[in-house]
């Protein structure tokens, strides 16, 4: 099993279906295989051990992905935003690692220059073509390394398995299923499992995939309307600001567009009962899932949501906020602290099993236990007709606009303020990000900051999506008599505050 | 043989390759147009098709025995029929995925 048999599969039943375009090019399913093919003759020319991919959405990334995926190694997307610290740490961890990044990005992360692409050269250098004739099977080889916000400082590198994605691939969707009248816009991040399990299913679907690499409302309707785009995968801050758009412009949905699929964060019910009715012949998808999960693995349907919308009952009306129902490949259990499963409409933390179901990580002890059951970290409850409803976060992790987003990473910059004796960072619910940053500040005896100066303080360690949106000063943290910081009744409280 | 998930195999009487998906433990007698299944890697002989067995396997399909314990993937078309024991497996229903992409 290799990612790659899957667009194979594409190239002979389907050479001259177009799957995926960036900037008035256009490659087809035979193309995008010979165009890896070349590229993965590259990185075993230079004995390339991963591919580092520091690029944006373009034709560029699925060349990457399945280059990566016919040499054997993984393929390691990573954020660009991330700080030039931050990403040499990461880079470094990658010996000997092909990187395909702008020159900008390059010179960042100090890079030895036979081992960097730009994705520009990655698209011309593919253009001498030439069939790829055989690639590695084992399904436990590592297809993708994800890095992840852990709840402490250091990010960690999530572990795909060939295998994972395969069996997402295949309890998903259907070979060939999609039409050439199909097209679907991505704008989720290369670095996001979205964008990764995305990709893979869209060559398998043989749908056409039209990369927008920066989200903005105007652009990405413009787009919709002239590609005739039929699928869209939004996280909900993007929607929440098309719908905006699409209101106050009054301009009409875009008329192609038959399904939306939104996930990566909460969904403001809102918003989505706005998009429901301002975008009436769209099907909307919410899906559920993980990084370690290989995406989703629950999915409210379109019906799932008309039904919900034209319900009197309020268990019914209520789905419009749950995250569907699992996948058929995947199960679920509900369980107390103590570990036993839960009946339903009570709350507990979320198990998953499944084939796509991975859990391990490098330099890690997998959390996946040895009967295959994968804790997610999430808390919520199943209904009675196995609806699953998310709670919240059962560690401390603030989910903003789709990104993790770990405390304790912020709480250590800002204790590191010469006026600062102690802080605390939560997360606090939030119409258009699902959540917002706050951080509450106990001053050195004697020393004196304000919001701004430590906003400015952790804009320049950790770039402005890390800088907390409200700083709160206090004489004191609430802490137990052991001196654990009391978090949730920290957040409640600053909830009814920012009312 | 033994059928291990996310196995390819191949036929040696006609074009057929496929994934293995889902199997049962133990033995199974695979085979397409009529001659044992093989490891797709493998060297093997070319055998004759069987006419009988002849009703070809299409790309894309998932294929499944009558208890639904094995399931394969067909990744390459080809002439011959996939069976289990002697019986053919038959093309899984398509029942619609709730996909998310």
């Amino acid at each position: 099993m290799n990612i790659y048999t899957l667009l194979d599969m594409m190239a002979s039943a389907f050479p001259d279906r177009v799957l995926c375009q960036s900037d008035d090019l256009r490659v087809d399913a035979g193309a995008l295989a010979r165009r890896a093919g070349a590229f993965s003759r590259r990185l075993q020319d230079v004995r390339a051990a991963a591919v580092v991919y520091l690029g944006g959405n373009s034709v560029a990334l699925p060349i990457s992905v399945f280059s990566a995926a016919l040499a054997g190694v993984p393929f390691v997307p990573l954020n660009y935003r991330l700080s030039s610290a931050q990403l040499r740490d990461v880079v470094v961890r990658h010996e000997a690692a092909a990187v395909v990044a702008a020159p900008d990005r390059a010179d960042q992360v100090a890079l030895a220059s036979q081992m960097v692409w730009s994705p520009e050269q990655v698209i011309a250098e593919t253009a001498a073509e030439s069939n790829p004739e055989d690639w590695p099977d084992d399904p436990d080889r590592v297809a993708v390394l994800l890095y992840t916000s852990g709840t402490t400082a250091t990010p960690k590198a999530a572990i795909l398995r060939h295998r994972h994605l395969v069996s997402y691939v295949l309890g998903s969707v259907e070979f060939g299923e999609a039409t050439a009248d199909d097209a679907a816009l991505v704008a989720v991040p290369p670095y996001h499992i979205a964008g990764v399990a995305n990709l893979v299913s869209n060559v398998y679907l043989g749908r056409r995939v039209v990369y927008l690499d920066r989200f903005e409302p105007d652009g990405w309707l413009k787009l919709a309307l002239n590609e005739r785009i039929t699928h869209a995968m939004l996280v909900p801050t993007m929607l929440g600001r098309i719908v905006d758009r699409l209101e106050e412009s009054g301009t009409p949905p875009p008329p192609a567009l038959r399904t939306l699929a939104y996930g990566g964060a909460r969904m403001p019910v809102r918003v989505l009962e706005k998009a429901l009715r301002l975008m009436p012949n769209v099907g909307f998808v919410n899906a559920y899932g993980l990084t370690e999960t290989s995406s989703t693995v629950s999915v409210l349907t379109p019906e799932d949501h008309q039904a919900a919308m034209a319900s009197e009952d309020p268990a019914v009306r209520r789905r419009l906020g749950s995250v569907g129902r699992v996948l058929p490949t995947v199960q679920i259990e509900i369980r107390s602290e103590t570990g036993e499963v839960v009946p339903p409409g009570a709350p507990g933390e979320i198990f998953i099993r499944g084939d796509q179901v991975s859990g391990e990580y490098v330099g890690r002890p997998s959390v996946t236990d040895t009967d295959g059951w994968f804790a997610t970290r999430d808390r919520g409850f199943l209904d009675a007709e196995a609806y699953l409803f998310i709670e919240g976060r059962d560690d401390d992790m603030i989910i903003r606009g789709g990104e993790n987003v770990a405390p304790a990473e912020i709480e250590e910059v800002i204790t590191g303020h010469p006026a600062v004796a102690d802080c605390a960072v939560l997360g606090l619910s939030d119409d258009e990000w699902g959540q917002r940053i706050a951080a509450v500040v106990v001053c050195r005896h004697g020393e004196v900051a304000s919001a701004s100066d430590i906003q400015e303080w952790v804009r320049q360690r950790l770039r402005g999506w890390k800088t907390p949106e409200i700083v709160e000063f206090r004489a004191e943290l609430p802490v137990t008599s052991t001196g654990k910081l009391l978090r949730r009744a920290l957040r409640a409280d600053l909830e009814q505050v920012s009312r | 043989m033994e059928l291990r998930p996310g196995e390819r195999l191949r036929s040696v009487a006609c074009s057929t390759e496929v994934i293995v998906v889902r199997a049962r433990s133990g033995d199974v007698d695979l085979g397409c147009g009529g001659s044992a299944m093989v490891p797709a890697s493998a060297e093997h002989a070319r055998a004759e098709l069987d006419p009988a067995l002849a009703s070809r396997s299409q790309i894309g399909k998932r294929y499944v025995d009558k208890a639904a314990t094995i399931e394969l993937l067909c990744t390459k078309t080809g002439e011959g029929t996939l069976t289990v024991s002697g019986a053919a497996l038959v093309v899984k229903s398509a029942r619609p995925l709730p996909s998310s992409d």
